[in-house]
């Protein structure tokens, strides 16, 4: 971690740690170095990739080459009255809760990792257990300068240029680096939160529990059960609001910069999250959550569970695992059904799976979340007949109008990326405009055609 | 790009004729589909790929060294790679090939020569384009010289540690080397050989070469009995080998 412009080949993957490929990353020192190294316009293109917290290979560029942003990652300007920040698009969520909370305020939207980079937030326009009531990242971003592939700095705003401003959002990193943003923070009264966990018996309830209960929460989910044969689809509804003053006793923690716990390189050779143990994690996981009503839980132990463990990925192994989140319209939760079904009868374990409403989508034609309902679950390779599996899931989801998230993507096929994601014309003519050589490449748009006939 | 399950998106096989080739590719396109190159001497002979996305069928010989290079590019040119493999190959005759160097010559020009020059070319390109891997089909032939077999032995002798070389070589390139040692698969190249024990059929090698998609380097022996039965047969002294 110099403040030197570093570069070298390296072997790339994503979170889930499949599909390695090799590039020269480039870790540039100042917003000069950044700009020089796109400047070289290599043959294989250039990528801007964050703290590597998407899981398949949409921040790997084989042979190409990889801007790695997170040693731009000053915080410019924060107003404590407006809660506006202007961050460097390396910053990550971590170092921008750390500055923003004690003064009142909140991310507007957070993944279920603190770990990820603005720039990241914004490429794959993520999404929170909020969605329902605040929409997606992208939607707090007031204003965000992009470095596009000929070198100009343009000032995008939704309103001032929203084609420009919202194919970057949810664009995947190919419409050009962004450099900076500006954000607009949720006022909280305290980052607490006042937590209600209630078990439900199979899917029916959760559906039912969810659909109810929603609106009242600023944040809710639930946790699936996906190990439990006959049961299918019993979980732990979690919602929750941001406490007031007076419920929390002690000024609750802002988690650190960095995991408390690291894990050691070796785990990946005893991984854990292997089958049976998942059945045992579940069961336990299932048993110990109660019902239980207005219990304050800090910032870590509600957002980021698994953030306290750093390189929690090895636990998986070397075969490593995939993350599959698809969302599909609020009346087809036979879905969601069919796709639990499909994968308890071919026995492939997820470790996770988590269920969500989402509220409407954003403007942005790329961006994942729509109205409906989102399924997202982690499934470790190898796993023989997953492939297929997850297809057939596939064709249920394009069927009913839905869609896989891209960010998450290790495996789609191709023959699905137009039905799902009807604005991806609409997309790419603007990406054309902005990057009409298209000097931004990467993995995941060589593996889907996404950038239509793959350079 | 290979996915996360190291199925590819084009799949190019050289010698595109073979049958173990064949039944690699019908059982990655089973898992999903994909774009199919097929080379090989005789093009219109090349067979049908039923699931596959595209199907090609384009000339190639393993023996025209000085071909390579401008066979090589142009594929590269017409986009990314993800898989090859390497399945061409001929097993000659032990009784012609010990008394007709012209016989032998051709023997290891195409099992030895001609896949040293592909396997470099394809090698070098994939580490360029940073992702990819390569299906080498030795044999177990390649283990241990045998009386019936031993020319045709010796050029697998040479891919099998030429291909030890290349797993060794792309550590860190996202490149992966599957390297194969099937004994006696049942094909057009065995009809008039008399079985072997273990004897194994292409659809059980593509079995296995689907099994270590996506993880890296892997060297599998169909059935995978033959990995000890070889080491035994290696053991062995010459006099009791003499026989086999
Ligand atoms: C434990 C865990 C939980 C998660 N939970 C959620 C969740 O609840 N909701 C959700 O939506 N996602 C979730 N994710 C996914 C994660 O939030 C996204 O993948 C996020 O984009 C990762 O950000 P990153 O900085 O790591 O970016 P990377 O993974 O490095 O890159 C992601 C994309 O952003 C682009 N990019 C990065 N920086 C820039 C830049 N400066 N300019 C232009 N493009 C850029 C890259 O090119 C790439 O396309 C989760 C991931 C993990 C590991
Ligand atoms: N069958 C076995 O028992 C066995 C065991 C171990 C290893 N192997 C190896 O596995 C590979 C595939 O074998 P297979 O059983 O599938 O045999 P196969 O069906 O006979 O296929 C071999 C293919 O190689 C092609 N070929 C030969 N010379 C060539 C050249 N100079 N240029 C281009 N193509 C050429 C042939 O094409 P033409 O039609 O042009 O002749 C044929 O299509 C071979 O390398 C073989 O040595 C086989």
């Amino acid at each position: 971690m110099g403040s030197e412009t570093e570069s070298a080949r390296r072997l790339l993957t994503g979170w889930g740690r499949t599909a390695p490929s090799a590039a020269e990353v480039i870790r540039p020192a100042t917003t000069e170095a950044l700009v020089s190294a796109l400047s070289r316009r290599p043959a294989r293109g250039v990528i801007a990739r964050g703290l590597g917290r998407s899981y398949g290979d949409v921040a790997q560029n084989g042979g190409g080459t990889v801007l790695d942003m997170t040693g731009l990652d000053a915080i410019h300007a924060f107003d404590p009255d407006q809660g506006t920040i202007t961050v460097a698009a390396g910053c990550s969520l971590a170092a921008l809760l750390d500055r923003v909370v004690a003064a009142g305020w909140f991310l507007p939207v957070t993944p279920g990792t603190r770990f990820v980079t603005v720039g990241g937030a914004i490429a794959c326009d993520v999404h929170g257990k909020n969605h329902h009531r605040d929409g997606s990242f992208g939607e707090h971003v007031t204003a965000l300068t992009l470095l596009t592939a000929s070198g100009d700095m343009l000032d995008l705003t939704p309103e001032g240029t929203p084609d420009e401003f919202w194919a970057t959002v949810g664009g995947l990193g190919l419409t050009g680096i962004v450099i900076s943003a500006t954000i607009q923070l949720l006022r909280v009264d305290s980052s607490a939160i006042r937590v209600d966990t209630e078990r439900t018996a199979d899917l029916a309830e959760t559906f039912a529990k969810l659909r109810a209960s929603d609106d009242t929460y600023r944040y809710s989910v639930a946790w699936l059960d996906c190990a439990a044969a006959g049961r299918l689809g019993r979980g732990i509804a979690i919602q929750g609001d941001h406490a007031t003053r007076d419920e929390v006793d002690s000024v609750p923690p802002v988690p650190g910069l960095k995991p408390r716990i690291s894990s050691p390189r070796w785990l990946s050779l005893a991984p854990i999250l292997r089958s049976p143990a998942i059945s045992i994690l579940n069961e336990v996981h299932f048993r110990r959550a109660r019902t239980a009503a207005g219990q304050i839980e800090a910032i870590e132990p509600f957002f980021y569970p698994l953030d306290a463990v750093g390189d929690w990925n090895r636990m998986y192994g070397r075969g490593g695992f995939l993350q599959y989140q698809f969302v599909v319209p609020l009346d087809r939760e036979d879905v969601v059904h069919t796709a639990l079904e499909l994968l308890h009868r071919e026995r492939i374990r997820s470790t996770l799976a988590v269920l969500k409403r989402f509220g409407p989508g954003s403007r942005a034609p790329l961006s994942f979340p729509m109205l409906g309902w989102t399924l997202a679950l982690d499934i470790a390779l190898p796993a023989p007949r997953a492939a297929r599996v997850l297809a057939a899931i596939d064709e249920h989801v394009a069927e009913s109008g839905g869609r896989v998230y891209l960010a998450k993507d290790s495996r789609l096929r191709q023959e699905l990326v137009d039905v799902m994601n009807p604005r991806l014309p609409e997309w790419n003519t603007v990406r054309r405009r902005l990057d009409p050589d298209g000097v931004f490449q990467q993995d995941l748009a060589r593996r889907l055609g996404l950038t239509g006939a793959s350079p | 790009m290979n996915d996360a399950f190291g199925l590819p998106s084009r799949i190019v096989v050289l010698g595109g004729g073979s049958e173990i080739g064949q039944a690699i590719v019908a059982a990655i396109v089973a898992e999903k589909p994909a774009d199919v190159v097929l080379a090989g001497r005789t093009p219109v002979t090349l067979p049908d790929v039923p699931a596959a996305r595209s199907l090609e069928r384009i000339e190639f010989d393993a023996t025209a060294t000085e071909s390579h290079g401008a066979f090589f590019d142009s594929l590269f040119a017409a986009g990314d790679v993800d898989l090859v493999v390497l399945a061409f190959g001929v097993v000659g005759e032990q009784a012609v090939a010990e008394q007709d160097p012209a016989a032998a010559v051709e023997i290891a020009m195409t099992n030895y020569v001609g896949a040293v020059s592909s396997l470099t070319h394809v090698s070098t390109r994939l580490a360029a384009q940073g992702h990819g891997t390569i299906v080498v089909l030795s044999s177990v032939a390649g283990q241990k010289a045998r009386r019936s077999n031993s020319v045709y032995g010796s050029s697998k002798a040479g891919l099998d540690a030429f291909t030890e070389g290349l797993q060794l070589a792309s550590l860190g390139t996202g490149v992966g080397v599957i390297h194969v040692r099937p004994g006696f698969v049942k094909t057009k190249m065995t009809a008039n050989l008399k079985a072997a024990p273990f004897a194994t059929t292409a659809e059980a090698v593509a079995t296995a070469v689907v099994a270590e998609l996506g993880k890296g380097n892997r060297t599998v022996w169909v059935p995978a009995i033959l990995r000890p039965v070889m080491w035994l047969i290696r053991a062995m002294p010459p006099r009791v080998l003499r026989s086999l």
